[in-house]
This record gives structure tokens, sequence and C-alpha cells, in this order.
């Protein structure tokens, strides 16, 4: 049967084609769907982990049983995942191991665009890159395959373009190999060094056999087509290659890029004319190719940064410019992403940023980074999951140090990114008595890539049941004082007030919980799809004290501000700054 | 030939459930199809397109600049930014709905006034009307990006595929009826 499916649909199914067991992962964008739809297949063990670090030794330990298993993240998940993934690469495999890292030229979503082709030649392990969701299916099937004959981690690498475009596919049936027997094996389970100093010699004779297998798999292939240009491609760059050059060009198309088919590109090199490497980021094939002393056009015509086109190729290639008729002067208003209407961070923020001149706000990942933006602008800085309750500590030593306490450190950081990496970062703040506050925004659900469950829910990856765990209890065994921890709801605005000036003034660490569920939770929209909130516009002044939240259901229009009753939710956010009492709540 | 749709407008009004009817009417009718759309930060509040190409080979997902057949607006300002998309005799379908961005309430950003003039001065084809409102009338606003549909369907020539059995297959079996009727809607425009 011939269906329509994402890219990240594609590998779930390719997956669970290829037998895939057990497998974990923690979301973000691009890669969420994968485990989203993995995980809605009978008769598999799928989980949310509460980071990558996590989901990929999870996975390691299914393959080391002898089961097939994945573990799929974002590109920067992987610098989570990195310390088991360059390690296991020296242990083999039992079971098939897959790691799939999406990346995103572009950063559509993200805050890099960190090529990772560059961790599978770090770490010595096999790559394939598919172009379609087709592929994708097929690929996950060679993959596991690889893994399992060359004992070795396959590296899956996607981009957004792959991830989040549908194609069709036609669906195979299920097989499920055999599970291997697990026999015990110190000197491949267990990398002391003795053990890893024989283990290393090993994985480049690996690599030597998977040098072979790039040359004459059909993973690599040549489309040979007009031979005066010659293209070597990968992933998407390929989609586009041949939507702009079609037949008028050959293709060397590459699926499995480490190690790369030296051999086929050699003598794919001799057949053209004039070779060109088109590959989004860094130039991965390209710099091998040179070294190998190939002619070829790569980065000097194509970008590093950002994401390719047709359109771009097109001109680069053949120098053509779009043909564009339809132009205009005017410009559509920018239209930022933006904390939704209800939104519970939104109360929070709006008491957070009056303390905008004497604090410093280390923020996070999640939905509530957006609350850097205007009108609410109290973030300051943020790096990386879990980031923000360290780097307030370094920011709070270094005030000390420098004997400047102009701005008091504050972080910010989401339930799931507090589970992700901020317990650790909270431990080091209480161990090392460090007199920062920590404002944990609880909105009970991994919001930002579209609601996962996580440790704070209860809930599991396939839908069920689970212990929660209890972020209060956790700061308390962190060592935080029962009497510095504040819980909240940011919809109240009196109360988040006084919570974030008890957190102000305190001089040891302490912790606010503001807890309120996101506003976009099916059984929250259910449950507050009566409330309302209404201007009367002969008491609205047009001060514009409520659009300074930021809510989009504000609106416009003759001078008075009126509330889109299809987007608002009853939070009372505005209703609580207007100093007219003009806005009230209706419904229930 | 490949056919290229653009569907344009604000996260949360629906463009990705019309482009999953769309492809899936376009699969079942024997084309090659490709969609691509872009999901996560973007989405919240902010502008969202999805790009579908048919035909009998497709190998892009994404458009390139003059080639869309038909751009669908769902919102009147989001057409400005894809414009430069529509081929020389391409359609625009405009939603005359506004909805403000917070750059604008908070004066940091203009909303454009006459904007139906400019459409209609620069574009030849071009059908423009609320379709926010008529939904609301309908019953429910939700079914506006069904209405679009429909006159999507209208315009570009697609009425050999039994959408309304897509739309069933696609929607909550208590809303295939509000649906079926702003599909119907949307075409008779």
């Amino acid at each position: 049967m011939k269906t329509l499916m994402t890219g990240n649909e594609a590998i779930a199914r390719g997956a669970y084609e290829a037998g895939v067991l057990v497998a974990s992962s923690y979301p973000g964008t691009p890669s969420t769907e994968i485990m989203e739809n993995f995980s809605k297949y009978e008769d598999v063990y799928a989980e949310w982990a509460p980071n990558e670090k996590v989901a990929a030794e999870v996975a390691i330990g299914a393959a080391v049983r002898g089961v097939r298993s994945f573990a799929s993240m974002k590109h920067v998940g992987v610098n989570v995942a990195a310390d088991p993934f360059m390690s296991y690469a020296y242990h083999g495999s039992n079971g098939g191991f897959v790691l799939i890292t999406a990346d995103e030229p572009n950063m559509f979503s993200s805050q890099n665009e960190q090529d990772n082709r560059l961790y599978a030649k770090h770490a010595k392990v096999a790559l394939i890159e598919p172009s379609n969701s087709q592929e994708c299916i097929d690929y996950m099937k060679y993959a596991y395959n690889i893994s399992e004959k060359y004992d070795t981690t396959v590296l899956f690498r996607v981009t957004t373009r792959i991830c989040h475009s549908k194609t069709v596919v036609e669906l195979g049936d299920r097989v499920v190999p055999e599970v291997k027997q697990f026999e015990k094996n110190q000197k491949k389970y267990i990398m002391v060094p003795a053990h890893s100093r024989e283990r290393h010699p090993q994985i480049e004779k690996n690599l030597e056999e998977l040098r072979k297998y790039s040359n004459n798999c059909p993973l690599n292939r040549f489309e040979m087509g007009d031979t005066s240009i010659g293209i070597i491609c990968n992933g998407v760059s390929y989609e586009y290659a041949k939507e702009v050059m079609g037949d008028n060009a050959s293709y060397l198309k590459v699926g499995f890029s480490n190690p790369l088919p030296d051999e086929m590109i050699k003598d794919f090199a001799n057949k053209v004319d004039k070779l060109y490497v088109i590959e989004e980021n860094e130039p991965f094939m390209e710099t091998q190719i040179k070294s190998w002393g190939v002619d070829c056009i790569g980065k000097e015509l194509f970008p590093i940064c950002g994401e390719f086109s047709p359109e771009l190729i097109r001109e680069k290639l053949l120098g053509i410019k779009p043909e564009v008729s339809h132009t205009t002067e005017l410009q559509a208003p920018s239209r930022p992403p933006v904390l939704c209407a209800g939104c519970p961070h939104r109360g929070l923020y709006q008491e957070l940023k009056k303390y905008k001149n004497k604090a410093f706000f280390s923020g996070d990942i999640g939905c509530y980074t957006l609350g850097y933006l205007p009108p609410l602008e109290a973030m300051d800085f943020s790096v990386c999951m879990g980031g923000s309750v360290t780097a307030a500590q370094g920011f709070q030593r270094g005030n000390e140090m420098a004997e400047d306490t102009k701005y008091k450190a504050f972080a910010l950081i989401g339930d799931s990114t507090f589970f992700h990496s901020g317990i650790t970062g909270l431990i080091n703040m209480t161990y090392n008595d460090t007199p920062i506050t920590t404002i944990i925004l609880d909105n009970s659900i991994t919001a930002m890539t579209g609601h996962q469950d996580n440790p704070n829910t209860g809930v599991t990856a396939s839908g069920e049941i689970t212990n929660k765990i209890d972020i209060e209890k956790l700061c308390v065994a962190c060592g935080v004082k029962e009497e510095n921890i504040v819980t909240i709801d940011p919809y109240d605005l009196l109360a988040t007030k006084n919570a974030i000036k008890m957190g102000y003034d305190s001089e040891e660490p302490f912790v606010i919980i503001a807890k309120r569920e996101c506003a976009l939770l099916k059984p929250i929209i259910k449950e507050r799809e009566n409330m309302k909130c209404k201007v009367d516009p002969d008491k609205c002044t047009f001060c514009k004290s409520c659009l300074r939240t930021g809510c989009p259901a504000l609106q416009i229009k003759d001078d008075k501000v009126f509330i889109d009753e299809s987007q608002c939710n009853g939070c009372t956010v505005c209703l609580q700054v207007c100093p007219f009492d003009a806005i009230e709540k209706v419904g229930e | 030939m490949t056919k290229n749709i653009l569907l344009v407008g604000v996260g949360g009004q629906g463009t990705i459930l019309t482009s999953k009817i769309l492809s899936q009417g376009l699969l079942e009718a024997g084309h090659d199809v490709k969609m691509a759309e872009i999901h996560g930060m973007s989405q919240r509040g902010g502008s969202v397109t999805t790009q579908i190409r048919y035909g009998d080979k497709v190998y892009s997902p994404v458009i390139e600049k003059g080639t869309a057949d038909i751009i669908v607006s769902f919102e009147r300002s989001e057409a400005l930014r894809w414009l430069e998309y529509l081929k020389d005799d391409g359609i625009l379908i405009l939603n005359e709905h506004q909805i403000q961005p917070f750059t604008v309430t908070l004066n940091l950003s203009e909303y454009p006034e006459d904007l139906i003039e400019e459409y209609k001065s620069k574009v030849e084809n071009f059908k423009s009307y609320n379709a926010f409102d008529m939904a609301k009338e309908l019953g429910n606003s939700k079914v506006m990006n069904i209405i679009l549909l429909g006159s999507l369907v209208k315009y570009i020539g697609l009425e050999d595929i039994d959408w309304k059995q897509v739309i069933k297959d696609n929607v909550p079996e208590k809303f295939v009826d509000l649906n079926i009727q702003a599909y119907e809607k949307g075409y008779s425009i």
C-alpha cells in the first residue's frame, strides 16, 4: 500500500519493520515525532527518557542484551549523549544499535547549526543519510544489518527537511530477527584502559571493512546522465540537485557516508568533466575528497550557513535567478513566535520584568525562552539544556569576586528541562551554597516540542500511568531548605510578585515553583472552554497596560482593546494589570 | 508537469490539517506528492507555511520563487511574505481575517492598510473573502481552513477527487457534517 509519511514517521516505521524491540528518546525538534510514532506500534518497548544521555544508554543496554534498539534525538542532543556514544563505539554491538540524529540546517527551532556527520568520523562509526521517507524506511533496515554484521554503531543522520517533509512510501512487513544471546565478555563490554587498547585497533579494522562495504553497497549509487557535470550529493541536497538538473548531469548519490566510498568517488570523478560536491553545512565529503587529490567544487560555491533549496542550487550552478513576477513594496508585520494566550509563563514574566534593572535572568530551553522577547524581556542568557541554573551560579560568584551586586542572579528552567539536566545544577547550588534563586516553570508537560510526557506527568510514552516525581520533594532532597521553597500559581500575580520578592531578598539558595498546566493541553482547553475575559469599551482608556503583557488574544480596534474570544482562556492576567477595571471575567 | 501549492498563515489556523487532507487526496488520485512544513518553535503564533508539490515525479519538497500555481493565505497580511513565490499567472486566495501580532499592538511594527487593494493591483487571479466570519456563521470559527480548502480545490481544478470522503477520513466523526458544509461553502465562492 502506498501512503504518505514524514521522514520521522518513516524512520519509526523502518525501525518497526527492522524488528526493533527497545527504543528511548528525549524530545527535540525536528526529531520528536520519531518516538511519538514508534511508541504507537504494538510489541515494542518505547520510552521518553529524561535526557539524551539516558536515552542512548538505555538503547545501548538493550543492544548489549541482544535486541535491536535505537535512541533518537535532535542534533544538540547528541552532545548530551556524546559520552556513551563515543565509548560504546569501541564496544561494537550485539543486537544492532542505531543512534538517530536530526540535524537542523537553518535552525528553525535550534540554537546552533552543528553538522553531526562529523560525530561519525569522530567516533569511528558507520554513517547513513537518507534523502526521502522511502529511504528512511529502507535505510533503517540496512542500518541494523550493518550494525550487526560490522560490529558497529550506526549514526543515522537526517535533517529538518527530511524529518518534516511528507513523501510517498510503500510499507513492508515486520521481521523480528531472533534475539541474540548475551554472552558475558568483559573485554568487549567493559572499557577499562587495558580493554580499550585492544578494542581501538579492532575498530580501525572494522572501519576498513566498512570502507570496502561503502564502495559496494546499494546506498551509494551512480545515476549517469550528461557527464559534463558530475554531482556528489547526500540527503535532501540530492532531491534539490535532481529537481534542478534532471538528466542534464550525472550523480553519485551518497547514502552511506562514513567511511566514504573512496573508490566510487575517484571513479566518478574520472567519468565527468566538472565535479561538484553539494552538501549542506560542513564540507564533510568535500574535505576528504580534496585530501585524496581529487579536484572538485564545493564550499567555494555553496554556503556553509543555512539550508539549501532548488533555487539556491539553480543560481549557484547555472547562474539562473528565479523569475519573479509579483513584488510589493508593502511589508508584512513582523510575526515572531509568542507565548500563547493563557500561557502560564506570562504571569511569571509579567512580575519578573519589574526586576529587569536589578536581576540577571539566566534562561533555558523551552517555550519560556520566548520570555526574552518584548514586551516581557525578562531573560538575559540562554545556552543549552540545563545551563540556566549553573550559569546563574557562575554569574553570582562573578558578582562576589567583582564586588558588584547590581544584578542578583535568577535561573529560569522548565519542568522537563529541570529533569533533563537541571537537577545536577540544583545540587551544585546547594552543595556550594550559592545564594541564587531558581525558578522552575512547571507547566506539567514538555510543551515546546508538542506535549510529550516526562517524569513530572505520571504518564509514559505509551500512555500508561506511572510513578510521578514530585519536584518540590526533589528540591528538598537536593538540599534546598523547605522554608526556601515557594510554590505559586503564576495566574495569581500578587502571589507571584511576593514570591519573586522573597527570592530576590533571600541570601540563601532559593527555589520558586511556578506551577500551572500548559494552556494548550486538551483537558485544560476543555475545562476552560467557556472562560473568557472581556473589555468594557466604555471603561477602556487605551492605556495599553494589558498589551504590555504581550498576550496575542489582545487586539486593537478603533483605539480600544478587544479580546479575541477564539484565543482567550480567561487566565485573567490582563484583568489583573488593568488599572481601570475595564476587563471582566465571563463564563465558568 | 509538477504543480505547486503554498499555504501560508499563522500558527494555530489549521494549515497543517488542510495540507494533510490535500496531500492524501492527491496521492489517492495517483500523483506523486511531496509536502514540506516546519514544526516547532515557529508554530507558536508565528508565521507558518506548508508547501505541497504534485505531479508524475516530484524531487524537491520545497517550492522555488516564481513557481507557485496557487497561494492560499489564511491571514490577510501573510501573503505579502510569499508574493514573490507566485508564478506569473498564479492564483491568490486570501482570507481577509486579520490577526494582529504583538509587534503591531505594541507599535513595534506596522500592519499595512489597503492590503486588499494592493493584492488586487498585483495579482490578476485574486479571490478574497472573510473565511473566519463565514466559519463563525457555520457555527465554529475553526472550520475556516476547510472553507479555504473548498476554494482551493475549485480554483486549481481538482474537482475529480472525492474530497468529502478525504475530509471524512481526517476529522472526528461529530465534526464531519460541519466540515463538509464548510467545504461546500468554500467551493461555492
